[in-house]
Parts: C-alpha cells; structure tokens; sequence
C-alpha cells in the first residue's frame, strides 16, 4: 500500500500540488490510523493531511478518483466510476467470447498466456496483468498525449503479445480455412487487449501526464516572443498572466509597516508607561511605512509595440487591487488615460478601443511627454516609478530630453522595457541610446517572462 | 473500520472516550450541538492522534471557530482563545514578564537586599553577591502566560483556538511554527517549557492573506464550505428547536437558493438560524413573498444584495416551497 500511497503523492505532485515528504509521511501515518477500508474516509484523510490549500483540494478531489479507479477495478462494490469502467470493458470480451468457435482456439492456446487472459474475461486477471505490464514498462511516466501509442505497445508486449503476433502471421500464411478462422479468433484477442491497455494508458495520461502537459506549454508560452503568439496561445495567456499576477502580489504584499529598532518613539513611549510611574517599562519603537507603490504605465501603443502593452496591461491590472496605485496612459501621437475604458470594460473590449482611439497617426514621443506633463503637473513625485514601454522610435521628431529629464529627476525610478532587442537600438529613428542615461533600468523585453521580471523590479524597489 | 493503536512514534496519550474514532466525535460533538461531517470529524480525529494543529479554512459563519468551543464543550477541556489582529506579539501570545511585580518586590525587597549587600566590604564581592539573586526576578513566578503558553501548562488536555491567524503578521505565524510543531514555548530567560498533554489547536482563517507554507505544512488541513441542505436542516434544528418543520424546509431551500445568486455576501449558517429565530418571533408558519421581502435584512447584509434578492423574492420563494414540499 505505501507503494500506492507514494505513487498517488507523485500523481499530486505532477497535477501541481505541493507535498512535501513530511506529508507523505503524515499521510502514512494517518492512514495506519484510519484503515484502507473506507474509501470515502481515505479520501477524506488524505485530503487533510496532503492537500494544504483549496486548489490543491480540487486537485485531490479530481485525481483520487481517477487514480483509485485502478485499484479497485477488481473489487465489485463502491463507487460509480469503477463501476461504468467495468461495464464498458466487458463489452468487447464478451461479444468477441461469443463469436469464437470453441473448438479452434482450445487446443493451441495452452502455451499462450496473453491469449488464455484475453479469452477469460476474468476481470481481477485482467487488470492486475494490466497493472504490472504498466509499471513493467514504466507507463507511470507518460507525459504527452502522443506517448499513448508507445506505452500501449510496451505494455502489450510486456504481456506477450509478441507470441500471439507470431502465431497469428503463421496461421494467415497457411491459408487454408480453419487457419484462418483461428487467425480471426486470435486478432480478435489481440484487439479486446489492446483497447483494454489503451484505456489504462489514457488513465494514465489523465492522472500523470495531463497537467504536466499543461504546465509544459505554460512555460513554452511564457518563454516565447510576444510578438510571435498565436491566437490560442492568447488564450492560455491569460490564466498564465493571472497566475503571475497571484505570484507578484504574494511577493509584495508584506506588511507596510515596518519597526526601527534603535529609533525610540518618546512620546508614545511616556504615554504607555503613565501606569509604571513614568518609569519607560513599555518601549515604543519608530515605525516606518513603507509606500504603496505607484507606478505610471507610459505605453507605446503604435504598430507592433500594442501586442506588449496588452500583456503589461493585463499584468498591472491585475495588481492594481491592493498592491499598487496604477495610472495608465496610452499614445502614439497624442497621450490617453486608458485606466477608466479599462475600468469600465472587459479587457479584451477595452484594448480595442484603446488601439483604435490612441494608436491612429505616427509615433511622438515628445508629445506624449508634453501631454502628460500638461495633464498633471503632480501626477509624478518621489514616491512614482515610471514604466516605459516602447520602441523609442520617434519618427524623427523631437525627442523632448528635456521633459524625460525633468520626470526622471521626480520619479522615485524610470524603468524602459524595450521590444526591439539591443542590437537595433539607435538604428534609424531608434532614439533609446539618447533616453537611456535618464533610465535607472532600461532592458530588452521579448517575452511574457520579460515582463513579470520589470513589474517584479518595479514593485520591488518599494521594500 | 479502525486501528487503535498509535503509529509508531506517538506516545500513547489518554484518549478520552469522545476521540476514540472518527464516529465517536461526531456523536460526541453532535451531543454539544454541533452537526459535524465525515471530514471534519476525521481532522479532528487525526489531530488528536497524529498531535497536529488542524488549520480550518471557509468562508465567513461557517462554524469554524464554533467547531473549537464545541468540542471543548464535549470534551469537557477548557478553552484558551487568542484572537488574532494586526500586531499582535509575543507579549500579547506567548507570554509578558510581570513587570509591575517585579518592580513591587523589588522595592520591598530592597532593605533586604542592602542588608545582604551590606556586609560585603568592596564593589566587587557585593555585585558577585547581586549576580545570585537576578535569577529571582526572571523566575516563572514573575511569568505572565498569555493564551499559547496557558495552553501548554493545562495538564489534562485543553484546546487552544487562533483564532483568524490571517488577520496577524508574518512575522507572528513564524513565532507559532515552534509551538505548532514540537508544543513548546522557548523563553530565554528560563529555557523551553514544553507541553505536559498537548493541547488540540485549532487555527482559522478567511483567507484574507496568503498563509506561509511552513505553517500549512506543519498543520492539518480541513475546509469547511458551506453546507447541503440536509446538514443545514440539522444546524437549524439544532439551534432553534422550534422552528415548525415544514418552515425549516422552506427557509432552507431558499437559503441555498440564495446562495445561488450572484450576490456580494452569501447567507452564512449562522444567518440562516437568525433568520429561523426571527421568523419563530413573528409566528411565521410558512414562507411567502411579503414576509420574505420584511425579513430579508436578516440573511443579507448589503443593501444592493438586498435589493437585488428583493427584486426576486416571488420566483425564489415559489421555487423554495416547491423544493421543500418535494422528497428529501
């Protein structure tokens, strides 16, 4: 059983649950308590002790079935699942079982175990043969839907299924008609098995392999050039920038408050001590608070550069709440507020007007600066990190160095994420290399990981 | 079925009768009027025996920290809460030094001491002779315990309730991880003192922070979500024995009808028994739109919940009288 156990912790694991190995051995110990008996009060067990958080419930709660499923295919009572999965698995044996003529099959098959076991429909044999053949050829490591295929016939094989193969090629050779029934016969074996494996190996999957598949192409989206996504990869997208948002504001939501040592609030001090005479039993130390972070999104919504804005956008949205003060503009000629069309509207909506109202006409960098500083004089102040996103290509007008200068002197930082790698920074319109000394950081930033990266600094220089 | 000896590891404890088996805290919790599921009587069957705290997780009104004062009621312990907050500390959660004490005696003592010191002709032989009696003053006598550690001394068994740990700082469930996982409080000045029977520790939290994984991996884990109707049948009944039957059905169909919605607050449990005991005062036998609409304040405590669930009341009351008057 503690194999099971480990193996079911290992399933948990690759769905994304976090167990560590002292619960593992919580779970051994709770279940030496409660008994393997009861399959609803081991479920229950091994909810509370492995599954620590309410996504990792869901997870238990979504593979203890599907995992136990297995185990208990031989037994005949308790829950639904095994029992349609036995239903349906009996179909095709006993409708093959009726077509084969007795006769036939009886005399060869002695030697041909795989055989024997397909014709028994002996459930119990069945899926005990399925399981060792499954840890045999090491099936427990699916991880793409694709590997199907490839563990099915490691199983089978480990079966035997190489024997009947054989016998079955020798007997279509032979030609003469009870051969050939008896080929039939034996195919007919062959197939109910192979369905039967197929099926484990799908369990399989489902259990070990689907979320690490999920989390696998996670990470292929994260990693990839923006500019090169897909519409599908958009889509998952979005869940992997909410979950990144999750994670940031985990990472930054420490308490804001923060005590000096060493630094003695007198006044609070003789307040509290009033009731010990005056003598300064209770010390009251100076607390520092930190600053909320506020950040102003300055963002190029031109050509190619609005893909970027989506995700940064879709990023600090998600933080806005609790984490940071957000101000949002976009430009490409003139500056807009996007934070109220964002408010108001789903996301996808309100970046389609937003490209659609500020994205017409050709790039002006000096513009946008003189907008926002004509929109809010004190909009930025010691405490405001600036996020520039943009290619920097001003299209040959003036670049207003002066303005940049001026808010870099305000801002508590100016962070640049550029699209265009450094390599083309400076050619043609490229004005980066003239904005980059007023930048604390400017860097290259390809991919939604680029991104998650810059917000994280931003966020972090409010320690 | 169940074993009854310890996995290896666990020294025996005395078990008393209501922690015997996952079955006999049920009853036993059921006896203090409490309706308890198979999960959570399971966690509190294993916390017992495994000697873990169990973290309980939910939405608001749930009964989680009723889960803590019911049991202490079935088992006969005594209950040691400490209700967490912004900045609460180690003098508010572990335990103070009795500075006033130490203060008085040192002041009466003081002849005492001078005499002692008295005798001792140089500075030296007299601060030799002082270093004896500092022990004096940080001695447990001088010990204020606060809740954790008043825990830890009670010697037949006690629950200790942290009560919403989300609402403290990180730093403060840090300080907890040594009395979660091995039962002791380390004071410098004394040592560690250790627990004689540990105490069963509940901690509750609404989620309303992110709780470190060290604590989550030090604790058992149990949620409770809101109920079914059948266990929020039971609930009511417990609580307000004389609410007529066919109204529990009705009042609790529309509940979980109204748990439905798209509102701001959902009804917790205990809503529902208030609003069982307010309907019991008006001497109400049955639902109908009108009283639904008079009493609605009692289950929803946001006007715009309330106006959006008033603009509904005839649909759902019709619905929830069809539900109760059907089977189960």
């Amino acid at each position: 059983m503690e194999r099971v156990i480990t193996s079911y912790i290992r399933a948990l694991r690759s769905a994304g649950a976090q167990v560590s190995t002292a619960e593992t051995l919580d779970a051994m110990n709770a279940l030496s308590l409660v008994g393997y008996a009861d399959r609803s009060r081991m479920r229950e067990t091994l909810g509370i002790v492995l599954a620590k958080s309410e996504e990792d419930k869901l997870i238990h709660e979504r593979l203890f079935d599907q995992f136990f499923v297995r185990a208990e295919t031989s037994r005949e009572e308790t829950s639904d699942g095994a029992g349609d999965e036995q239903n349906s698995s009996d179909k095709p044996q006993s409708s093959e079982g009726e077509g084969s003529p007795d006769g036939g099959a009886s005399g060869q098959g002695g030697e041909d175990a795989f055989f024997q076991l397909a014709r028994s429909g002996d459930e119990a044999r069945i899926s005990l043969a399925l399981e060792q053949a499954a840890a045999a050829s090491g099936a427990d490591d699916i991880r793409f839907r694709t590997q199907t295929a490839f563990f099915t016939r490691r199983m089978l094989e480990e079966m035997g299924v190489r024997q009947l193969e054989e016998r079955m090629v020798e007997r279509l050779q032979n030609g003469s008609p009870e051969a050939q029934a008896e080929a039939d016969v034996l195919a007919a074996a062959r197939a109910a098995m192979q369905t039967r494996a197929r099926e484990y190996v799908d369990r399989l999957f489902d259990v070990f392999g689907r979320s690490a598949t999920e989390a696998f192409l996670d990470d292929v989206v994260v990693n990839r050039p923006i500019g090169e996504l897909s519409l599908r990869d958009m889509e998952r997208m979005k869940a992997v920038v909410a979950r990144m948002a999750k994670r940031l504001a985990i990472r930054h939501s420490h308490r804001r408050r923060k005590r000096r040592r060493g630094h003695l609030d007198i006044r609070r001090t003789m307040r509290a001590n009033v009731r010990y005479d005056g003598t300064p039993f209770d010390l009251i130390w100076k607390e520092k608070r930190r600053d909320k972070p506020q950040i102003v999104a300055i963002c190029d919504v031109s050509g190619s550069v609005a893909q970027y804005v989506r995700f940064l956008l879709l990023l600090l949205y998600a933080l806005q709440e609790g984490i940071a003060d957000l101000r949002a503009f976009a430009f490409s000629a003139r500056l807009m507020d996007v934070g109220p069309i964002l408010k108001a509207r789903d996301f996808d909506s309100a970046m389609k007007t937003i490209v659609r109202d500020a994205g017409g006409g050709s790039t002006d960098y000096g513009q946008a600066l003189c907008d926002l500083e004509a929109l809010d004089p004190e909009l930025i102040d010691r405490r405001t990190t600036v996020l520039v996103l943009g290619d920097g290509r001003t299209n040959r007008t003036d670049p207003r160095l002066d303005l940049f200068a001026s808010i870099s002197d305000r801002a508590k930082r100016i962070v640049w994420l550029c699209p265009e790698p450094p390599g083309m920074w400076g050619s043609g319109d490229s004005r980066i290399p003239s904005y980059q000394p007023f930048c604390t950081v400017l860097s290259h930033c390809a991919t939604a990981q680029d991104i998650e990266r810059a917000v994280d600094e931003a966020l972090a220089a409010y320690g | 079925m169940t074993q009854t000896s310890s996995p290896p590891g666990f020294a025996p404890a005395i078990t008393p009768q209501g922690l015997t088996s996952p079955e006999a805290v049920t009853s036993s919790l059921a006896s203090a009027g409490y309706i308890s599921t198979r999960s959570i009587s399971t966690a509190v069957y294993l916390a017992h025996h495994l000697r873990k705290p169990v973290l309980v997780e939910g939405p608001a009104g749930v009964g989680k920290t009723d889960l803590a004062q019911s049991l202490s009621r079935a088992l006969e312990y005594p209950l040691l809460r400490l209700q967490c907050y912004e900045g609460l500390d180690e003098s508010k959660a572990l335990y103070e030094w009795k500075y006033g004490k130490q203060l008085l005696y040192t002041q009466i003592l003081k002849e005492k001491i001078s005499e002692l010191i008295g005798a001792s002709d140089s500075l030296d032989a007299s601060f030799r002779k002082l270093a004896g009696f500092q022990d004096l003053f940080f001695s447990r006598d001088f010990l204020e315990p606060r809740p954790v550690l008043r825990a830890m001394e009670q010697t037949s068994g006690s629950i200790l309730l942290i009560d919403e740990i989300d609402k403290t700082d990180e730093e403060f469930e840090a300080l907890l991880l040594e009395v979660l996982s091995d039962y002791q409080v380390t004071v410098p000045e004394i040592g560690t003192l250790s627990a004689q029977v540990p105490p069963l520790v509940f901690l509750t939290s609404n989620a309303t922070r992110e709780l470190g994984d060290a604590l989550r991996r030090r604790c058992l884990h149990l949620h409770i979500g809101f109920p079914d109707a059948e266990r929020e049948r039971l609930i009511v009944r417990a609580r307000a024995p004389e609410t007529p039957d066919m109204l529990l059905r009705q009042l609790v169909a529309f509940v979980q009808a109204v748990r439905e919605e798209n509102i701001r607050k959902l009804p917790s449990i205990s809503e529902t028994v208030d609003w069982a005991r307010t309907l019991l005062l008006m001497h109400a036998d049955r639902l109908d739109p009108d009283l639904v609409r008079d009493t609605l304040s009692v289950i929803l405590k946001r006007q715009a919940d309330i106006l959006d669930i008033a603009a509904k009341a005839d649909q759902l009351t019709r619905t929830a009288l069809e539900t109760a008057s059907g089977p189960g």
